[in-house]
């Protein structure tokens, strides 16, 4: 087990160093490459905060809409070549279920600002409360 | 001066042989944007005055590898006669001063008017000054990008014919060489191959006409296309879509159109300026083409990181880009 820090304050300090005390010394390429790397290092965070449960649900569905098992790999990479064969595709029930749920974990990691990301939250809540 | 390129010298020596009454020059600006050229901003001492310029460069001076996202650029002389060309049918777009020869030393590249403007789509889209002028711009858009699709370019040999099914064929080799298995993409594929058909019409296609390579002026509007690397001969409904794939509209996602205007205003300013009359559906099948490509566009960037070719923070980063369009896919084709 290791010591403290945690992998997340590891990165949170990274991440509010360059914020805070970098970033306002930069001006030009170097300040534009110390926010990307900001925010970069926001995605590591909520990464390590939701990364794990959201993969265990991907998994869950991909097990229960192609009917077998293997790594969160394998199953993709299963969904893909069926998607490909025209063996699944929207009308297979569940498909667009799990795209949407999947696509939405992934987004809310990557860029919870994306507008498309709001409007497609925003319409699966108004799904779930129907 | 410490901070001055390399090549400054060079660049003074041919413009003082290559241009009339030139004097001097001020310092060179990198100017951010431009991932994939080098961009300069300068000011020359003329005879007639000072003269604002701008340098286009390859990265480094050489010519491009074709690893940085596209791999479909026509160098740097074809694209200055594309911009020639178009200028000539009326198309706004900077005028080219001149096209670097390889004796000049200075690399690959050329020198154009810089055009007073804003780029940055978060001023465009939300300052105040712009307030007026906003609801033209979809029209305008529409208008240029008819001047682009009737430009006659017979003469300019470089440019290939890539058209929808070409692209979607080579798009899909190119996400299949990541490796990296994404549902989205593959439904998004299937779904293409059955809409996305090969033109009515094969014209001189921009490739990528969008926010961030549209000079936009406070009183004029549109004031100049930027960035012509990527023209080549196509299917026009490929610019009529780009502009409006969700991406591009930097948050004002009910404006279709680069987050300023309607495809309607788009496509009645393309009718007018002699375009032909095409609908939203046929611009949708394209803008879900159009997100797909951004996003293996954006697995291209990573894959520059992944291999050595530019390790920067911004190329690693941008391949998390990627999920951004596969839930614009999911918004397009799961509703």
């Amino acid at each position: 087990m290791m010591d403290k820090p945690t992998l997340l304050e590891i990165v949170t300090a990274a991440r509010e160093f360059i914020e805070q005390k970098a970033i306002p010394e930069l001006t030009g390429h170097t300040a534009f490459h110390a926010r990307v790397a900001a925010n970069a290092l926001a995605i590591a965070e909520r990464e390590i905060q939701t990364g794990a449960p959201a993969a265990e649900r991907e998994k869950a569905r991909l097990t229960a809409l192609l009917g077998r098992s293997g790594t969160l790999d394998e199953l993709n990479r299963a969904l893909c070549v069926r998607i490909g064969a025209g063996e699944i595709n929207l009308e297979t029930p569940g498909l667009a279920e799990h795209l949407k749920l999947t696509t939405l974990d992934k987004v809310a990691i990557d860029q919870p600002s994306y507008s498309g990301f709001k409007s497609a939250a925003a319409r699966a809540d108004r799904g779930a409360e129907v | 001066m410490s901070d001055q390129p390399d090549f400054k010298d060079a660049l003074f020596q041919a413009l003082r042989n290559h241009l009339d009454g030139v004097q001097g020059m001020s310092e060179l600006k990198r100017l951010s944007g431009g991932a994939s050229q080098e961009t300069w901003a300068f000011e020359l001492a003329t005879a007639k005055g000072p003269q604002k310029l701008i340098l286009r460069r390859a990265p480094g001076g050489g010519g491009r590898e074709g690893t940085s996202g596209t791999g479909t650029a026509v160098g740097l002389d074809n694209e200055a006669k594309v911009i020639e060309a178009a200028r000539t049918n009326g198309v706004a777009a900077p005028a080219v001063e001149y096209v670097l020869k390889p004796e000049d030393g200075v690399g690959e590249g050329y020198v154009m008017a810089r055009i007073a403007g804003e780029t940055l789509a978060r001023r465009i889209l939300r300052d105040a000054e712009f307030d007026a002028v906003r609801p033209k711009l979809a029209r305008q858009c529409g208008a240029a990008m008819a001047g682009i699709h009737q430009t006659n370019v017979s003469g300019i040999d470089a440019l290939k014919v890539v058209d929808g099914p070409a692209q979607l064929a080579q798009y899909y080799e190119r996400y299949k060489t990541y490796d990296q298995p994404k549902p989205v993409f593959e439904l998004a594929f299937a779904w293409l191959r059955e809409r996305l058909k090969a033109p009515r019409q094969v014209t001189l296609v921009h490739a990528d006409f969008r926010n961030g390579n549209l000079m936009f002026h406070p009183e004029i509007g549109l004031a100049a296309v930027l960035d012509w690397e990527l023209a080549h001969l196509g299917d026009p409904l490929e610019d009529l879509a780009w502009i409006c794939i969700n991406s591009w509209r930097f948050g004002m996602t009910g404006k279709t159109v680069g987050g300023f205007g309607s495809v309607e205003e788009m496509l009645a300013g393309y009718v007018a300026a002699g375009g032909h009359a095409y609908t939203p559906d046929e611009v949708k099948v394209w803008e879900v083409f159009g997100s797909l490509k951004w996003g293996i566009m954006c697995m291209s960037m990573y894959e520059a990181f992944r291999t050595g070719y530019d390790r920067s923070v911004e190329r690693a980063a941008i391949g998390r880009r990627s999920s951004e369009t596969e839930i614009d896919l999911v918004n397009l084709l799961l509703g």
